[in-house]
């Protein structure tokens, strides 16, 4: 797998149906490139919990996957509304989401932390009322 | 034991195909993003939660089946959703605890 491969997606909002067709394409792919099944599976959880964030956070957004020989890249890009505090949204069961999102089975604060503790690199760029990029490495 | 072979309990009824894996284990948990990033791959996942998104974490994770547990089920939609995707279901009127129970004291 010497070729870099890259993936474009976007995610829409409000839709929690659709939810987790980034992740479970990208799984396809990687397992058909032969990646281990534990980086595959670092990968899925941590562009799930993207994918959700920006369903229950931002308006949807769009995300970038770079597949390299030796690591896999995943950019989200969204226009919400930016994290106020990123250090306290990094903190396992802070959450500022809303009811029904709970109801659902998520919004347990466990997306980011879920994020962080299954890549190896992770940045977070974020501006109030402008929008939030993160970016996660993950070496196979 | 197979997941399968959990069709032989009276206790649980089939609502997938169920697929011929073996079952390594037991996970017991409702909020879908703990279960993301903890569910073993390969176990039996014991949950009250039955909509899309568990189908959508059973599959990233790649848990050997879904037991729905008090008497929850999923709507004809899911199903179809779940057969379309290779996932095992099944449901039971059994408590999460009895359900997980009965599973593992035949692993």
């Amino acid at each position: 797998m010497a070729d870099v491969m890259e993936l474009n997606y976007t995610v829409s909002n409000e839709d929690f149906t659709r939810a987790g067709e980034a992740s479970s394409d990208v799984k396809k792919k990687l397992k058909q490139l032969g990646v281990s099944p534990d980086a595959i599976r670092k990968v899925a959880i941590a562009l799930y919990e993207g994918e959700i964030n920006m369903i229950i956070h931002a308006y949807g957004g769009k995300i970038k996957v770079t597949i390299s020989e030796d690591a896999i890249t995943l950019i989200l890009a969204d226009k919400g509304p930016g994290i106020a505090d990123v250090e306290k949204a990094m903190q396992a069961g802070y959450s500022t989401a809303p009811d029904k999102v709970r109801s659902l089975g998520f919004g347990a604060g466990m997306g980011l932390p879920n994020m962080k503790k299954n890549s190896d690199e992770m940045d977070i760029k974020t501006e109030l009322g402008v929008g939030t990029t993160v970016t996660m490495v993950i070496r196979f | 034991m197979k997941v399968n072979e959990i069709s032989s309990f009276e206790e649980f009824t089939l609502l997938s195909d169920a697929k011929d894996t073996e079952i390594t284990g037991v996970f017991c948990c409702d909020l879908l993003s703990v279960a993301m990033g903890k569910a073993p791959s390969g176990s039996a996942w014991v949950t009250v939660m039955a909509n899309v998104n568990t189908l959508a974490v059973a599959s990233l994770t790649d848990v050997a089946c879904i037991i729905l547990a008090e008497g929850v089920t999923f709507e004809a939609s899911l199903i179809e959703k779940a057969r379309d995707e290779g996932i095992s279901v099944f449901k039971t009127d059994l408590p999460v605890f009895d359900a997980a129970l009965l599973i593992n004291n035949n692993l």
